[in-house]
């Protein structure tokens, strides 16, 4: 689902006039800095409640919400566009006669918004008669008026365009001069100023904010006709912009001196980095089809644990809810009560709505319930799954997990993915150890090509940086790498995880899932891994 | 109401350019009324209805562009909309490869809008949900689908008298059908802009039938076969191959349009002789707006004749580089086939795999268009020209370059909902020879 959105952003980069629909209206950067008075938000919600109520409503929650967005898109020595955007709304979610209700209205007054919520109770009771059975909410008790910010220390709405342009001009420029023929880079910035008000006696204002720098850097030999790329290895992150510090304690140097980075990222110094190693990725071997032990940076594993164990292990996906779009699972309820064996022993995988630096950070998810911490895979076990409140029951579970998400005002929030993430291995253990180890192997860098079944069994994966090992020791940079696996042989195969000092988190800006569709940012962390066995293809064609 | 009239949209556009002191300006405004219901494990999960009309105006000074858009039409609301922009435009650094607005251009209306489709009704969208979960369940099966339809109209206007309005309509239905042990599932999906074409009760026997039939798979070896691959399983492929159509890219030496030592392969003989893609606004079955993304009018269009290679998709700004005419871009991707039905190919087929849909896409290796993706919903080997019994689903890495150099024959082209595609695709379902499969999926 990645890829789709990508596009459309790439035709706001053509096509002036074309901004993609979901991101709201377009805006001067000044208006990026401003919010909401809370007492206003405050009095919105509670005319939508009082409303509800009187309809008939059992339940109603609000979400007061005003989304901004800054995309800044270049390539080479220009700057292709700058789109600024806001969208805000009400958006009001009821029970009533047992059934789900939702309306949305970008009036912000309280008539309409009280509009809005005697029309969601309408369609609830629409709803009611066909109901198999009535809506079942796990308890949750109201938290007051609180707030939360997410623990940035430069707002990146704040930075003045100049500078964020000035930024990319020095990347690309620094990139062309080491030798790349070609480079896109791009800032998203994102502002969710989200207040969540429900009749169990919450008013929830929160600020979070989000940063991506996605780079690709093209090398081309026209003698050969070949080219290759090489993306950025930075992370879209829950942090401001000074991210793009490039901290010294933000790097870490693998063993066979490529740079990855951490909470810090060095645009230029990765961007240079990237020119060269495209260059060399078009002289690089071709590799020798087979089964290999993989050892997999954590700039790569977070999309191979992302879509192999966050999704599978998402309720509604396993319930048939997502047949028609997104898929099923394979990780069905009797796996869950039998303990599957869905890895070895040394994974254990976690979901986390509250890990600093993360994109899916906050401190109480759309449906106004407090984050946390919980297991989904413990000694290489399934023991969880990820729900929401009214899921909770079908799982024998007496709370909600904490991760229902609305990607607007205007769409009604369910159940999507926590921060899913690979534990560190408790013994020490550095990537140099770990490679020491391996006889015959591949160590992947970054992530490629990714695709998965509908159940979430079969997939492959490529990546950005392909070395092989021989005996213990890097020898030289590959291409043409793919791997494909079946899930639980895949984890099951992990034979060690590099311990803490290691670990990074990945992610992903653009994680599309439902009908209509609605988009959701989710970071993965791990360290190092290893995985005994892997078939491994080689992805090279020739077209005569 | 999102939907305007022609004449009501011609005076906010022309209020709007008027108001304008850039060098130029250009303005659009779109309406947009859509419905939805979407249906799972054999219930209602939610319905929707949603409204929206926005109008965008694009001004430059010099090589400065700004754009803002607004969502009011009285007059203070229209002036503000224009002063952002040119705000906007004043704050922007220059852009090299600005293109001055399109001249007045004169378009020929396309078929984009049946009232059929605009007159759909909460009732109609309920009554389609009921006939495909009522058709599965009086056969225990399972059905999860979706319905989307919207009427929408689009009017642009610029400061060098051109003027363009017209409206459309889209309906859109996919529904997947599995069986109650989940070992057997399948596909239907409709894409048009008539609702007089769509059929929601002959279209879920469609799936059912493939849910039924998909049960009991046997495992096949990964490895090359003959496949016949349905319009929706080919057309996965082929979509996500015109995303790198582009002239640019091809004379940056970075597609597979690239000639080795330099320049692009128009002209040149890069898929089988029996491989024929066009694009035209006014195709009957997947018709789309006469004009592309800056306003120029589209035209039908040879991309790919007897296998060569005729057109390439040229911007404004590189067209006038290369010193080429500039041609509205493509909006619909047509390709030709011949008569024969799924069914007939099966009939001539002495061994191989008929694949209902294609699934979950994604680019290997931009070199030579790699793709790596799954079959679903439905696999089945052939043999002596007879469905013998389902199989497990494969994933396959194939190259659509590679593929149409395999065809063995096509037959009569179909339009299908466009999943992995943002255009309009019609494509017949196809023969082809040594397609490789290279790993088995335990997927249903």
């Amino acid at each position: 689902m990645h890829r789709r959105d990508f596009l459309a952003l790439g035709a706001a980069g053509m096509g002036g006039l074309v901004l993609p629909a979901m991101f709201g209206r377009a805006i001067a950067a000044e208006e990026l800095n401003s919010a909401i008075d809370v007492a206003v938000k405050k009095s919105l919600a509670d005319a939508a409640m009082n409303a509800a109520k009187s309809a008939g409503a059992s339940y109603c929650d609000v979400r007061v919400g005003r989304y901004l967005r800054q995309f800044v898109i270049t390539r080479e020595r220009n700057v292709e566009n700058i789109v600024n955007t806001e969208s805000s709304g009400v958006g009001i979610r009821v029970i009533a006669n047992g059934a789900w209700g939702f309306a949305a209205t970008n009036e912000m007054t309280a008539d309409a918004v009280a509009k809005a919520a005697q029309q969601a109770v309408a369609i609830a009771k629409a709803n009611a008669p066909a109901q198999t059975a009535p809506v079942e909410l796990a308890p949750a008790r109201g938290v007051g008026e609180v707030s939360w910010k997410t623990p940035i220390v430069k707002n990146a709405m704040a930075v003045p365009i100049k500078d964020k342009v000035a930024l990319l001009m020095d990347v690309n420029a620094a990139a062309m001069d080491a030798g790349a023929d070609f480079i896109n880079s791009i800032l998203f910035l994102v502002n969710e100023q989200k207040y969540f008000a429900s009749t169990d006696g919450s008013y929830i204002d929160q600020d979070v904010h989000r940063i991506w720098a996605p780079t690709t850097i093209t090398a081309v030999d026209k003698t050969s006709g070949k080219f290759r790329t090489r993306e950025g290895l930075s992370s879209p992150m829950g942090l401001g912009f000074e991210y793009l510090d490039g901290a010294a304690s933000g790097k870490t140097v693998l063993p066979n001196g490529v740079v990855v980075y951490g909470n810090s990222y060095d645009m230029k110094e990765d961007a240079i980095a990237a020119a060269k190693q495209a260059r060399a990725k078009i002289k690089a071997p071709s590799v020798k089809p087979g089964k290999y032990d993989l050892v997999l940076d954590p700039s790569h594993t977070w999309l191979t644990i992302h879509e192999s164990v966050g999704h599978p292990l998402e309720l509604d996906r396993v319930l048939g809810y997502e047949a028609n779009y997104a898929g099923t699972s394979f990780a069905t309820m009797d796996k869950l009560e039998s303990h599957f064996q869905y890895g070895s022993a040394n994974v254990n995988i976690v979901a986390d709505k509250t890990q600093p630096g993360s994109l899916g950070a906050v401190a109480y998810d759309d449906e106004g319930i407090k984050t946390k911490k919980w297991d989904l895979i413990r000694d290489g076990k399934l023991v969880g799954y990820q729900a929401i409140r009214d899921q909770a029951h079908i799982e024998g579970k007496k709370e909600s997990d904490g991760c229902a998400y609305a990607d607007s005002w205007s769409n009604v929030q369910f159940q999507r993915m926590a921060n899913v993430s690979l534990e560190p291995g408790k013994a020490k253990k550095s990537v140099a150890d770990m490679i020491a180890g391996v006889e015959d192997g591949i160590y992947i860098i970054g992530d490629g090509s990714f695709s998965i079944d509908q159940q979430r069994y079969n997939a492959q994966f490529g990546g950005q940086l392909f070395y092989e090992i021989k005996n213990g020791k890097i020898t030289q940079q590959i291409e043409d790498v793919a791997y494909q696996i079946r899930t639980p042989e895949f984890w099951n195969a992990c034979v060690g995880v590099c311990d803490a000092s290691d670990y990074r988190l990945g992610g992903s800006f653009f994680d599309g899932k439902g009908q209509p569709p609605q988009v959701s940012a989710v970071s993965h962390g791990s360290s190092t891994a290893r995985f005994n066995g892997i078939n491994v293809i080689n992805t090279a064609r020739s077209l005569g | 109401m999102s939907i305007l009239t022609e004449a009501q949209s011609k005076a906010i556009l022309t209020k709007v350019v008027a108001l304008s002191k850039a060098d130029e300006c250009t303005a659009q405004l779109t309406g947009k009324i859509q419905g939805n219901i979407r249906f799972a494990r054999n219930n209602v999960s939610t319905a929707g209805l949603t409204d929206d009309i926005e109008l965008a105006v694009q001004v430059a000074y010099g090589k400065k562009v700004g754009t803002a858009t607004i969502n009011q039409f009285d007059d203070a609301s229209l002036e503000r909309v224009v002063r952002r922009a040119e705000t906007l435009a004043q704050l922007a650094p220059d852009n090299p490869e600005f293109m001055p607005a399109v001249e007045k251009q004169s378009y020929k209306p396309s078929p984009t809008f049946a009232q059929s489709t605009a007159d759909i009704t909460p009732d109609y969208r309920a009554q389609v949900a009921a006939t495909s979960i009522n058709a599965c369940k009086t056969q225990k099966l399972i059905a999860a689908g979706y319905l989307e339809d919207n009427q929408s109209f689009t009017a642009i206007a610029n400061s060098k008298g051109n003027f363009g309005y017209q409206r459309s309509t889209m309906l859109d239905y996919t529904c997947t059908v599995r069986t109650e042990d989940g070992r057997g599932s399948g596909w239907v999906g409709t894409d048009t802009q008539d609702a007089a074409r769509f059929k929601a009760d002959s279209d879920i026997q469609i799936a059912m039938r493939k849910a039924s039939a998909s049960s009991e798979a046997k495992a096949l070896e990964p490895g090359k076969y003959t496949v016949i691959l349905e319009p929706m399983a080919a057309a996965g492929l082929i979509g996500f191959m015109f995303y790198f159509f582009g002239a640019r890219e091809a004379d940056e030496g970075r597609s597979f349009l690239s000639k080795k030592g330099g320049g692009n392969k128009l002209g040149e003989q890069v898929f089988g002789p029996q491989v024929n893609f066009y694009t035209d606004p006014w195709d009957p079955v997947a018709p789309c707006e006469p004009w592309d993304e800056d306003g120029l009018a589209r035209q039908r269009m040879d991309m790919v004749k007897a296998g060569k290679i005729t057109n390439l998709n040229y911007s404004r700004y590189w067209a006038q580089k290369q010193g080429k005419p500039a041609a509205g871009q493509m909006g619909n991707i047509l390709m030709t086939g011949g008569t024969k039905s799924t069914a007939d190919l099966v009939r001539s087929t002495e061994r191989g795999v008929l694949v209902t849909r294609t699934w979950y896409i994604r680019m290997v290796d931009p070199q030579t268009v790699l793709l790596t993706g799954l079959t679903r919903d439905g696999t089945f080997y052939i043999e002596n020209g007879q469905i013998k019994y389902p199989i497990k689903n494969f994933r396959f890495n194939e190259s659509p370059v590679i593929m149409l150099n395999n065809v063995e024959e096509l037959g009569k082209p179909v339009r299908v909902p466009p999943d992995e595609v943002s255009m309009n695709i019609v494509v017949p379902p196809m023969k082809l020879r040594d397609f490789t499969f290279t790993s088995l999926s335990d997927a249903v």
